[in-house]
């Protein structure tokens, strides 16, 4: 009799308990519905400006209109539409304001050459120099120093004397 | 009383400043000593007045003194102590005193650490110094005054924005204007040495502690600013190329060409045009920072309340600082030596490689930020140019740079030969690019990009220790000399390393991160948990916790990996009393290997939280990287003046000995 | 010529575009729309939510769109000039109102004046995206082909009114 009651009260006790048992706890959602579909939305919410925003992409913010140009993307890529054809469509409504990758064209030409160009210059600047120094009389230059105790120090592998 | 003292301050600084920037400048002109010798305690003077000053603007937030504009708009009773202090440089006005404070340091640390220097080129440097804070004076007493009254006086503050209320605001801002600031040395004795028109071995040897220590400064203020923006921004991005973040990455790109150039300007005479127009360039950089902050040309998350006015302003001083500086070049330029001579391959050409590369990184970046001004300006219409376009050149840029970082330090000085090189170098290629697939094949995915950003890191790891290698164990020797070698090693070589390396960590920790890092949204309520990257997030709580001038929402998430629990974070969502606009409270769980962050989103009606959970490998390598190239740099610095304290001391010996 | 004179000419050019800049604004976005067909649209009416109209009812007259909501701040210190001006404008106005609740929008039209021939809905700002609003108010001027002629961001002045908005509305209503 007695071991009827134990028992009971500690089924009755386990019942109680059991929201507590960790099985219980569950695995929280995505707040996405698909996972995939959510990364390509922030990729390309990524290239994108926040307009209404100080220098934010619409990936980042939280202002009203991020939101809704998300579910814009969202909804135009589960529609199968591409990232180019959306940001085309960004655009036609925006301007070219709001990609952050500029596009090229004639009036972004020379921020997407620029850049290359300035190695190129960087290393026929070199090259030049290089050479003037190499044709420049030896009066030019100041005498060549012995080295110094912190060069040699510098351990160099010894000079083979020329 | 209390601003009006303050304010008086500003003007007996001014005026100070003006004797300061003329007087020296004229004397050493003219040749009349009794006119250099005044530079020196002018400075002194300069420095108290600006001092007070600044603690007395410090003491009215401090007092939460109302009465004062700039105390009203950014501070609060409710703001806590160090935040109210901070609260000093959180606006435009305040920031500017700030810039001054350092400008004073600096000048007064010159006047008192140049006593082995010719007294009219000490004269010249400190005039330069003096006229620059004529400026900033100037600039404040007439459009952006801190002591301004409001009348009547705020019953309380607008407060600080809460995105400033972070340990990193303490530090970042001084920091960073230490860097800025500090240039102005650099370039002040750039304009003395081409007043002078004397630039020599000696002008490079003096120049460069100072230069090291801005730029030491400098690295620290950026890096700093980067790792308070991941853990303050609450999205765990950490660089942003915004026009601000360009302002202050800009000095820094000149200034590492500039520390490069002086060595060899102060070891082999080159590079002397180079160097002084690397100097005038990177100060003039930072104050182009000032203007594009302020000025509201760019639109940044950064900019101070604009007012086309104040852009003026600053336009008009840049105008007058930076062109007559480049016109004082190019007047002197021509006249300069080319220093000694050396062969295509050797270190100086590298060297001149490194400059060059540096300089058109620089220019990359001015352009990209730059352009849309341009754009607009020519009413070809408004683009934006962001991290897309900037992530791309930087790092086609960098590629080439750092191959040549490989190779310098391991090339000898006047002339080298190909051949031996390659031999101790192509091995190193070889081990960077097996370490780096292998990297990439372990985390479990190779990718071009990924490949790329490792080698640049491994090269420089690699060729450091061929080149370390060969100091410590040439050809023939045994490992117990290893030491003996090693102590014989200049502190600034170990600078080196230490700097050089930090590069690398920097480029392995980006390369990784990029790559690699994962992140998941999901809807929590306490008892959820989620999983991401092997560890798995138990949200087991969550409540409301008030702070001092903040209502917060803090949730307790235990991170655990198989069956431990590692960790227990608290990622908060803030709403600040005075401000009421939302900030989210990232929580970070950091060691070397990986980053777990943790922010809040919404919440939900049903009381859940939107809660995004990241797994970020090997990120805190990007600032530990930084913190190298400080210690690099602090390292090179300290070579200098140990040796020319020795010299001081063995020659006041020899002195004595002879008397 | 001394080469180490493109430093300084260089930095003055870059200080003439740096000049410049200042009198730009670097937030306002212009609108690729100008001179391009209206996009179709259609909407509910405020007042009768079970009527629509559509971009094709307005051809054939130039007319005023205003972007406004009950919410917003800046609306309300335009709205009076649109009330003085809706006496005597040339041509209707049309307002849209976006991201709101009809009962509120509704209300705050009753309150301060309605200056509207009809005033449109747009609870979700899909028709606001496919305009390119990115902040209310917003004013555009669309012509009786249907072609926008004129946008405007933020709230309108009477300086903008009188020397903007009204000549153009003037002209379009002349020809067409």
């Amino acid at each position: 009799m007695v071991e009827r009651l134990i028992t009971t009260a500690l089924a009755v006790l386990l019942l109680a308990l059991s929201p507590l048992h960790p099985a219980a706890a569950k695995e929280a959602e995505a707040v996405a519905a698909d996972p995939v579909l959510e990364a390509r939305v922030m990729q390309l919410a990524t290239e994108l400006r926040c307009l209404v925003c100080q220098n934010q992409t619409i990936a980042d913010s939280h202002a009203d209109l991020a939101v809704d140009l998300r579910k814009q993307i969202r909804e135009q890529l589960a529609q199968g539409r591409s990232e180019d054809q959306i940001r085309d469509y960004m655009t036609a409504r925006y301007g070219d304001f709001v990609l952050y990758k500029p596009p090229f064209k004639p009036t972004t030409a020379l921020l997407w050459v620029g850049p290359p160009l300035l190695l190129a210059g960087a290393l026929i600047g070199l090259f030049l120099m290089l050479r003037a120094r190499q044709r420049a009389s030896p009066d030019a230059f100041e005498p060549d120093a012995p080295d110094t105790p912190e060069e040699l120090a510098d351990g160099s592998p010894a000079r083979t004397p020329r | 009383m209390i601003p009006e003292i303050g304010h008086l301050c500003l003007f007996l600084a001014l005026a100070v400043a003006l004797a300061q920037g003329v007087l020296p400048l004229v004397g050493a002109q003219r040749g009349q000593a009794s006119w250099m010798v005044l530079a020196r305690p002018l400075a002194h003077w300069q420095g108290l007045f600006v001092a007070i000053a600044f603690v007395l603007l410090s003491a009215s937030f401090v007092r939460n003194d109302f009465s004062v504009l700039y105390v009203a708009s950014n501070s609060n009773s409710a703001l806590p102590l160090p935040y109210r202090m901070a609260a000093v440089w959180g606006g435009h006005e305040g920031s500017l005193l700030l810039w001054v404070l350092m400008l004073n340091l600096w000048s007064v640390a010159v006047a008192r650490f140049s006593a082995r220097l010719p007294l009219p080129f000490a004269a010249r440097i400190l005039a330069v110094m003096g006229l620059v804070s004529v400026g900033f004076l100037l600039f404040m007493l007439l459009t952006s005054n801190p002591f301004d009254r409001l009348i009547p006086a705020a019953a309380d503050g607008r407060d600080l924005n809460p995105l400033l209320q972070d340990p990193g605001m303490v530090i970042h801002p001084p920091m960073l204007y230490m860097g800025y600031v500090g240039f102005s040395v650099a370039f002040a004795f750039a304009i003395a040495a081409l007043l002078g028109g004397n630039l020599d071995a000696a002008w490079a040897r003096w120049t460069r502690p100072w230069t090291t220590a801005a730029w030491v400064f400098l690295t620290f203020g950026i890096g700093l600013g980067s790792w308070w923006a991941y853990n303050e921004l609450g999205w765990g991005g950490w660089w942003f190329w915004d026009p601000v973040e360009n302002a202050s990455f800009m000095p820094w790109l000149a200034g590492t060409a500039l520390i490069h150039s002086l060595a060899v300007s102060e070891k082999r005479g080159g590079f002397k045009v180079w160097t002084v127009w690397l100097a005038i360039v990177a100060f003039s950089l930072s104050l182009l920072g000032t203007f594009l902050v302020r000025s509201g040309v760019l639109s940044s998350v950064h900019a101070f309340a604009t007012d086309p006015r104040r852009g003026l302003f600053i336009l008009g001083f840049l105008v007058v600082v930076i062109g007559s500086s480049l016109a004082l070049f190019a007047w002197r330029a021509p006249k300069v030596g080319l220093g000694q001579r050396f062969g295509l391959l050797s270190r100086e050409s590298l060297l001149l490689a490194n400059n060059m590369m540096l300089a058109a990184a620089c220019g990359a970046v001015l352009l990209g930020t730059l352009y849309p001004l341009f754009i607009d300006a020519l009413g070809m219409g408004k683009i934006s140019v962001g991290p897309p376009y900037f992530d791309a050149v930087f790092a086609l840029l960098m590629a080439p740079l750092v191959f040549v970082m490989g190779i310098g330090p391991l090339t000898r000085w006047k002339q080298d030969e190909a051949a031996p090189l390659v031999k101790r170098l192509a091995p190193a290629l070889v081990i960077a690019l097996v370490a780096a697939l292998g990297v990439g094949a372990w985390a479990g995915r190779i990718t071009l990009l990924t490949t790329g950003g490792l080698l640049m890191a491994f090269w420089i790891v690699a060729s450091l220790a061929v080149d370390l290698k060969d100091k410590l164990l040439p050809a023939g020797s045994s490992f117990r000399q290893v030491g003996h070698r090693a102590g014989q090693i200049p502190l600034a070589m170990w600078g080196m390393l230490a700097a050089h390396l930090g590069v690398a960590a920097f480029a392995f920790g980006v390369a990784m991160v990029k790559t690699y890092e994962t992140e998941r949204d999901v809807k929590m309520g306490p008892g959820d948990s989620t999983e991401i990257a092997g560890y798995r997030f138990k949200m087991t709580g969550l409540r409301e916790v008030p702070g001092p001038n903040y209502a917060a929402m803090q949730g307790t998430i235990e991170v655990s990996r198989g069956d431990r629990v590692i960790a227990t974070l608290l990622p908060e969502k803030r709403i600040y009393r005075v401000q009421s606009n939302p900030m989210t409270e990232a929580a970070v769980d950091s060691n070397p290997l990986r980053d777990l962050y943790i922010s809040m989103g919404e919440s939900l009606p049903t009381g859940e939280w939107i809660v995004r959970v990241q797994y970020k490998p090997f990120i805190v390598w990007i600032w530990g990287g930084c913190l190298m190239m400080m210690a690099g740099g602090v390292l090179a610095m300290s070579d200098r003046r140990y040796r020319v304290k020795k010299a001081a001391t063995a020659a006041a010996r020899d002195r004595e000995a002879t008397a | 010529m001394n080469r180490y004179l493109l430093p300084l000419f260089g930095f003055l050019v870059l200080a003439g575009f740096l000049a410049f800049g200042l009198k730009l604004d670097p937030h306002e976005v212009p609108s690729p729309l100008i001179d391009k067909p209206a996009p179709a649209f259609s909407a509910a009416k405020l007042s009768q939510p079970d009527q629509r109209v559509t971009l094709g009812d307005l051809k054939g007259k130039a007319w005023v769109l205003n972007v406004w909501a009950s919410w917003c701040a800046p609306c309300r210190d335009e709205h009076p000039l649109w009330v003085a001006y809706a006496k005597n404008s040339p041509v209707p106005i049309y307002g849209l109102n976006y991201k709101d609740k009809n009962e509120a929008g509704a209300a705050w039209l009753r309150q301060l004046g309605n200056p509207y021939a009809e005033s449109l809905t747009d609870p979700d700002g899909r028709i606001g995206i496919d305009y390119g609003v990115y902040g209310v108010p917003e004013t555009f001027v669309i012509d009786s082909q249907g072609v926008v002629r004129l946008k405007h961001t933020g709230p309108i002045t009477p300086a903008v009114l009188r020397d903007e908005i009204d000549p153009l509305l003037k002209r379009l209503s002349q020809h067409g």
